[in-house]
This record gives structure tokens, C-alpha cells and sequence, in this order.
């Protein structure tokens, strides 16, 4: 569903990413992990469009995605949370989920119909608001939401896209342990239905949602395989446990 | 043309040019440090004009007129800071916008109403009056001349102040990490006040050696606000060097564009078209600069490191 | 029916009666007035598209106005008199020369846009005034104005009157509806959180070229009515203080709503005749209100127009 082919950036003489290739297949979840500075984040931003690969490629669902723009890999069927949770605040949660569901279905330079009474938006809004457990938060604005409750906002505004791949960056940030409990319910739910690939330091959710691991130090891929294979491996041991590279 | 209105030109451009950078550079710190929009920066140039006008005809002497001009246009700067910009910091851009605005339509009135709507004009002191010859055929008037050296030692003592002292290293931290500042304990409400004082009094010393040049008049300073902008975008917001380097290059593209289109023009079209055309796009040639700068280099020419567009 | 509705109906009811309700067009001076505070308006919630829904802050847009103007001026000038031909003039005109500004000025945002529309408008006014053959700085006056279908109803007194009433009515239900349509709540997303709106799969810059595009011909509009009321046009139009002062309207009226437009610019026209009436040298007080409105009203006198609970910030 999501190849990574050798990809490779650096900035200057610092490389950020040294053939980095990682497949993931329908259904599948697949965890990144590795100690800050690994280039964690600089993948994130190739995968994403924040950042242009310097060679490599990336494919989704087949499609070379590599030169593409933030806005056209999401339409090409990329979703994504961020670490920093990141809604619309003057917007309804429903209306967050509507205007995402909006960008995938049909133009948006449309100039007179009222976009709220835009029954199929709002049919997906109210589904992915139950999905989420938002469904009785509906009306309020995102400003006035807890931090717990925009993290589940962040998912449904990627969710509502209808997304083929979906990329999870730390969804569990500044989660307490019931919230996270539930999330990785949620996302342990749509594991089945859509791949993933899951940025988390948090080692239950690894444990509990992935079905492979790759471990990411300093821009290169040290270890690969399943959670508990990761676990065995020396070198990766280090790395999770955040004690900086082997 | 002769090589001789070429130089002239030349250094007519130069000379605009420094007075640019007298502007643009107390409007880039601002901004670059403080994140705030002076829109009433151009009318401290005004204000300075009007001081020397009204010393002069105090004291009778330019030299105590310019002292006491620079004097008034710190003060002035420092209480429009206190009792209003103050409080604008951490408003919107909105906010600012609006609120220099009304400072601007409330000091050219003033201006009008306390010395009338006409055009001032004010001559050189006697001393730098006349002109010297600096080469066979090139007379150029003294007191130009020693306004570009005024705005070269102005360049270099601020480089040297903000690449050297205690305060420009947190000028230069301010604007590019605010936060930074804030962390190291810095009063910043006093190191605000000193930028703002020196922008003030810089615009106001610009518009002091500027009045003898042009002409004093209310309004003055809006038009020239509006180029020491290009400057500031040309030259990357925050950046004391870009600031010199575009107001130069401002100075010299406006001024000879302003004497040549016409003439380039002219060369290849019709004299008549040309000189329909020429000067409409002699004024638009900074800003065509400008437009491009922000195509090939959208940070500006010489972009404050680790400043953010 | 939702409160700005009401609001917008008792308003147009108001300018629709006013005729009739006052011997009006024995006085020329109010209906002037009246009709200049329209022009305003409708430059004003253009402009408002921007600012208070877009979050786009532009400091140059009175010079769209000067250019619809000129276009219309020059077109009148070549002998071409239909209003409707004139109007289409001034659309494509104002419309070419807020693409390319717009996509230029965009490559940016926040205060830099501020400065690179300031410095666009003062370009556009440059301009206007070295069109030597139509006046240069000094303007140009008309002597043949715009007709419809070769009726001079278009001309002035009632008829002019509402033919802008009826444009200012158009631009509101205009805006209106895009500002709630798919087009308007992806502009409200982009000021929100451009990063966002771009991560739910949307071109935000193009959106927000389309914003001033739009806005653009709607300013432009007003140009050509303000010729064929002025019978006159000057660069004076497109300064940056009529800039200035188009967002004063915006501000004043509060955000991201065109009855606070309307009602900011009748307020301003209002306020310029009565302080000027007794005080030439008004804006001596002008001034300072502007300063003392930013530094003690906070959501500035649109809170006593606004209906409560409507007013947005546009950051």
C-alpha cells in the first residue's frame, strides 16, 4: 500500500535519511520507532510532501507520490495526524470532519450552495464524529475542546477523508493512560480496514497495534521485523528504550 | 549622454539611497525585533524635517537645529512609544495597522495646521552650501556630498553596533529567536524602547539632512514609507546589511530610471510613445525589482539568519 | 431567519425607502451622500472578503478601485457609453491586474502581504497618475457618462441611486453565499490554519488567489459607479490612504460581516461631514479616535452594531 523506496536526504553533510526503504501492505500497521534526532520526523515530512527526497521514491497504492505537493498526495489518498495537534479552532468539530470530507469530494470553488447543508458531507462528519466518539460533541468549536478530545478530533479529520494510507504521528502525545487506552482501541479497530504507519514512543501502543517494526537511528534503518523480534535485537533495544543509539 | 550627468545621477541615486537606509533601517529593526508594523515610521521622517525647519528659524543656526532636532525627535519617538506602540505589541497586525494609521492622519494635519499646506523649503547651512569640483567636468553640490558620508559612518557605526555591542547581540537574537531573549532574562520592555528611540530618532534624522534636499511638506513621509518597505523586502526583513544593500540599489534604479527611461526608450520606440511610456515605468521599476526578488529570492537579498516569511 | 439577516433587511428596506420617505432628491447634498456611502460600502465588503474571512490583510486595495475606475474612465473616453460594455471593461481590467499582483503578493502571508499589497497599490497609483493623456495627476473630467441600452436613467438622481443601491445589494447576497459556500469555508480554513487546510488536500494559495481575484472585481465595480457618480476620475482614488481607510471601514463595522460594513462606512461618511462641518481641520480629532478605538475599545465599535456573538477575530 505505502513503499518507501531507498530514500535519501541530507542538509548539508548531515544526512537525515540513508536508503530508508520500508513496505507496508493493506491491513497493515507498521510502527517507526528510534531515539530523538533519528530523523524521525524528517521522514515523516518526505512522506507527507513537507520535504522533497533528495532520490528515493515514495508510492502509495502504486502511485509514485515523490514530487507531489501536501495537498495533492492527499488526494491521492494519503491521511495524517499530527504530534501537534492541529484542527481548525473557529470551526464545529462536525464542521472540521464536513470541510475534510469536502477537499475529497468534488470541487471546492463552488460559489453559492450553503456547504453546511451539504447532505453527504455532513452524513460522513456525523459518521466519523460516532467513529471517533465525538457524536455528542458535534456543535462545540474546536478552541473550546480538552486535549484528549482534539486528539480524537485530529483522527477524525483524517479519518473523514476517507484516506487510503494514514500516517499516525505520536497520536498518544500528552495522552493519560485511560485516553490512550481507549485510542489505541480505536486504532486497533481500524487496523484491519486501513494500513498505517504508526511515529510512537509510547511502547503499548507498538506493542498491542503493530505487526512490524522498524527501528530508525540516526537516518538509517537498524532493525526490521515484529514487535517481538525488534525487542530481541541489541541494537534496537537501546534505541527504544531511548538510551540514543547502539 | 555625458559620462559627467551620468555620474551626477549616479550619485543622486546614492544619496537617496542613504536617506532610504536611514529610514528603512530603524523600520527593519522594528519590525525584525519587535514583530510590529510602524506604518507612522515615514511620519517621524516628516516630524524630523519640520523640527529643523522650526529650529532653524528658532536659533538661526543649522548645526544647533540639527542637534536640537534629533533631541526632539527621540523624545517624540520615546513618548509615542510609551503611550501608545507600547501596548500594540502584542496585538494583531490589524490592530497596529490601524492604530499607526490614525497617528499618520493626525500628524500631517498637525503639520498643516501649525505651518500651513504649502511647500517649505530650507536652504543648506552657508558652510556646505556651494559645490566642488571633483573631477575636470563633475561639480556636485557639497551638501550632498556630505550627505552620503553622513549615511555611510550611520551604516557603519550601526554594523558595528549590531555586530559588536551588548545590545545588538540582542537585537540580532530578537530577530530571529524572541523567545531567546525573553529566556535570558533580558528586560525586553527597555530593549524595545532602545530600538524604537534609535528608529525614531534615525527617520528623524533622515527627514532633518533630507529637508535642505527636498521639499518640507505635510505628508512627506507616506510615500517615502512606502519605498523604505521595497527597501526592507528587498533587503530580507531584520537584516541591517540587506537594509544597505537594497536602499542603494533602490536609490540608484529609481534615480536613474527616473532621468533614463525615457531615453532608453526612446531609442527603440517612437519618441513619442517613449515618452508616454517612460516615466510610467521609471516609477514602476522598483517595485518590477521588488516583484522579482520575491520570485527568485522570497526571503530577500541578504535574509536576518533564521528569520521566517 | 438568522440575525444578520433581519439586520440586512432592515437596512436595504431603510435605503430602499429613503426616497420615498424623505423629499430626497430635492437635496442632491444627501443623496450624494447617501450614494458615496454605498460606493464605500461595497468597496469595503470586498475588502472584508479578504481581511475577515480570507485573514489576508491587504493595505493596497483602494487601488483596485482607482484601476475599475480608470478602466471605465478610458473606456467612456474611447466613445464607448453601454454600461454593461463598461462593465465588462472594468471586470477583465481589474481582474488581469489582481492575478498578477495576487499571484505574486501571495507567495507570502501575514505582514508581509500587508507591505507587498502596499507597495503593489502604490505601484498601480504611480501608474494611474503618469497616464498623462488622462489627466495625469490631476484627473480627468467626464463629460460624457455611461448609459443603459442608450437610456440616460443611469445617469443620476433616482436612477443612479439605485443602480447602486441594487449593486450593493448584489455584492452582499454575493458574498454571502460564498462566504458560506464550499469556496468560503475553505478560505475561513486557510485563515484558521493554512498548514491544515493544506493537509485536508487543499491548494490553499489558489483558493486565496481566487479570494483576491474576487475581491479585486468587486472593488473594481465600485470604481466604475464612483466614475459615473463623480463624473470625474483621479488617482486620488487608488492612494494608500483610501486604503487605509477601507480597512478602518472593515474594522470599525467588525469582521467578516457585511452589515458591519455598510453600517462602518455610512458611520465614516457620517463622521467626516459632522466633524467636518464644524471642525476643517478634522481629522485632528479623526486621528487620535482611530488610536484611542485600538487601545481601549478591543472589538472596536463594531460591538455596539454587530449582533452579539457573531464577531470574529481574523487571526
Amino acid at each position: 500500500m505505502l513503499e518507501i523506496q531507498n530514500l535519501n536526504k541530507s542538509f548539508g553533510a548531515l544526512a537525515v535519511s540513508q536508503d530508508i526503504s520500508i513496505e507496508i501492505g493493506a491491513g497493515q500497521c507498521h510502527a517507526l520507532i528510534g531515539p530523538n534526532g533519528a530523523g524521525k520526523t524528517t521522514l515523516i515530512h518526505q512522506i507527507s510532501g513537507v520535504l522533497q527526497a533528495d532520490s528515493g521514491a515514495v508510492l502509495l497504492d502504486g502511485q509514485d507520490i515523490t514530487r507531489l505537493s501536501v495537498w495533492q498526495r492527499v488526494q491521492a489518498g494519503l491521511g495524517r495526524t499530527f504530534q501537534l495537534t492541529s484542527v481548525l479552532p473557529s470551526f464545529s468539530v462536525l464542521e472540521n470532519m464536513a470541510i475534510a470530507a469536502q477537499a475529497k469530494r468534488g470541487s471546492s470553488m463552488r460559489f453559492f450552495r450553503a456547504a453546511a447543508q451539504e447532505r453527504a458531507l455532513n452524513t460522513i462528519a456525523h459518521a466519523t464524529a460516532e467513529r471517533v466518539g465525538l457524536s455528542a460533541r458535534t456543535d462545540v468549536l474546536a478552541s473550546d475542546l480538552s486535549h484528549g478530545e482534539l486528539r480524537l478530533l485530529e483522527l477524525g479529520i483524517a479519518l473523514a477523508a476517507k484516506p487510503k494510507f494514514l500516517l499516525l504521528d505520536e497520536p498518544m502525545a500528552g495522552l493519560g493512560r485511560t485516553e490512550s487506552a481507549a485510542l489505541i482501541t480505536l486504532l486497533a479497530d481500524l487496523r484491519g480496514s486501513l494500513p498505517m504507519l504508526l511515529v510512537e514512543h509510547d511502547m503499548d501502543a507498538i506493542f498491542q497495534l503493530a505487526d512490524s517494526v522498524s527501528v530508525l537511528v540516526d537516518g538509517k534503518v537498524i532493525a526490521r521485523g515484529t514487535p517481538d523480534a525488534v525487542r530481541a535485537a541489541p541494537g534496537a533495544r537501546a534505541a527504544y528504550l531511548g538510551e540514543g543509539a547502539a | 549622454m555625458s559620462m559627467t550627468l551620468f555620474l551626477i545621477l549616479c550619485l543622486n541615486g546614492v544619496q537617496y539611497g542613504m536617506l532610504l537606509f536611514l529610514i528603512a533601517a530603524g523600520l527593519t529593526l522594528v519590525f525584525g525585533v519587535m514583530g510590529f508594523i510602524n506604518l507612522a515610521h515615514g511620519v517621524q521622517y516628516m516630524v524630523g524635517a519640520y523640527l529643523a525647519f522650526f529650529f532653524v528659524q528658532l536659533t538661526g543656526s543649522f548645526f544647533l537645529a540639527v542637534v536640537l532636532s534629533l533631541g526632539a525627535a527621540l523624545i517624540i519617538g520615546l513618548l509615542l512609544e510609551y503611550f501608545i506602540f507600547r501596548h500594540l505589541y502584542t496585538r494583531t497586525h490589524l490592530d497596529q495597522v490601524l492604530a499607526t494609521f490614525g497617528i499618520i492622519i493626525f500628524l500631517n494635519e498637525l503639520a498643516k495646521v501649525l505651518f500651513g499646506p504649502a511647500t517649505l523649503s530650507l536652504s543648506p547651512p552657508e558652510l556646505l552650501s556651494g559645490s566642488i569640483q571633483l573631477t575636470e567636468t563633475l561639480r556636485y553640490p557639497v551638501y550632498r556630498l556630505v550627505t552620503i558620508f553622513i549615511g555611510l559612518a550611520v551604516a557603519v557605526g550601526l554594523f558595528f553596533a549590531v555586530s559588536y555591542t551588548r545590545v545588538g547581540m540582542l537585537i540580532r537574537a530578537g530577530a530571529t529567536t524572541p523567545e531567546m531573549v525573553s529566556a535570558l532574562g533580558v528586560n525586553i520592555q527597555q530593549l524595545f524602547m532602545i530600538v524604537f528611540g534609535v528608529g525614531a530618532m534615525l527617520a528623524g534624522f533622515a527627514g532633518v539632512i533630507a529637508a535642505p534636499i527636498f521639499a518640507v511638506e505635510p505628508g512627506m513621509g507616506d510615500n517615502i514609507l512606502i519605498v523604505a518597505f521595497v527597501v526592507i523586502i528587498i533587503g530580507g526583513v531584520g537584516s541591517i546589511g540587506g537594509a544597505f544593500v537594497a536602499a542603494l540599489l533602490v536609490g540608484l534604479i529609481d534615480t536613474l530610471g527616473r532621468s533614463l527611461a525615457t531615453m532608453v526608450l526612446s531609442a527603440v520606440f517612437n519618441p513619442s510613445f517613449a515618452s508616454q511610456i517612460g516615466p510610467a515605468l521609471a516609477s514602476m521599476l522598483i517595485y518590477i525589482l521588488m516583484a522579482a526578488i520575491l520570485v527568485f529570492r522570497p526571503k530577500g537579498l541578504l535574509p536576518a539568519k533564521g528569520a521566517n516569511a | 431567519m438568522d440575525r444578520p439577516l433581519i439586520l440586512a433587511a432592515f437596512i436595504f428596506a431603510l435605503l430602499l425607502a429613503l426616497p420615498l420617505l424623505l423629499p430626497l432628491f430635492g437635496a442632491a447634498y444627501l443623496t450624494g451622500l447617501i450614494i458615496k456611502a454605498m460606493l464605500l460600502a461595497i468597496a469595503a465588503i470586498s475588502l472584508d472578503l479578504l481581511i475577515g474571512h480570507g485573514g489576508m490583510v491587504s493595505l493596497g486595495h483602494a487601488a483596485f478601485v482607482g484601476v475599475g475606475a480608470y478602466a471605465a474612465a478610458i473606456g467612456l473616453e474611447s466613445g464607448i457609453e453601454d454600461i454593461l460594455v463598461l462593465l465588462l471593461i472594468t471586470l477583465a481590467v481589474t481582474g488581469l491586474v489582481a492575478l498578477v499582483t495576487g499571484t505574486l503578493a501571495l507567495r507570502t502571508s501575514g505582514v508581509y502581504l500587508l507591505m507587498i499589497t502596499l507597495a503593489f497599490g502604490q505601484m498601480i497609483y504611480f501608474t494611474l497618475t503618469s497616464l498623462a493623456a488622462y489627466g495625469g495627476d490631476d484627473g480627468l473630467t467626464l463629460w460624457n457618462l455611461a448609459t443603459l441600452f442608450g437610456s440616460d436613467v443611469v445617469q443620476n438622481g433616482a436612477g443612479l441611486y439605485y443602480v447602486v443601491l441594487g449593486t450593493l445589494l448584489m455584492v452582499w447576497w454575493f458574498v454571502h453565499r460564498l462566504s458560506r459556500a464550499r469556496f468560503g469555508r475553505v478560505l475561513r480554513a486557510a485563515r484558521d490554519n493554512p498548514q491544515r487546510a493544506e493537509v485536508m488536500g487543499f491548494a490553499v494559495k489558489r483558493y486565496q488567489l481566487a479570494a483576491y481575484v474576487i475581491a479585486a472585481l468587486i472593488a473594481g465595480v465600485s470604481g466604475l459607479l464612483t466614475v459615473q457618480y463623480a463624473e470625474f476620475v483621479s488617482p486620488a482614488l487608488a492612494t494608500w490612504q483610501r486604503s487605509g481607510d477601507l480597512i478602518v471601514v472593515v474594522v470599525l463595522g467588525g469582521l467578516a460581516s457585511r452589515n458591519g460594513a455598510i453600517l462602518g462606512a455610512f458611520f465614516i461618511v457620517i463622521v467626516e461631514e459632522v466633524l467636518g462641518s464644524f471642525l476643517h481641520e478634522w481629522r485632528l480629532i479623526y486621528g487620535p479616535l482611530l488610536v484611542l478605538m485600538v487601545l481601549f475599545a478591543k472589538g472596536g465599535l463594531s460591538d455596539l452594531f454587530a449582533p452579539r456573538g457573531t464577531r470574529r477575530s481574523a487571526h
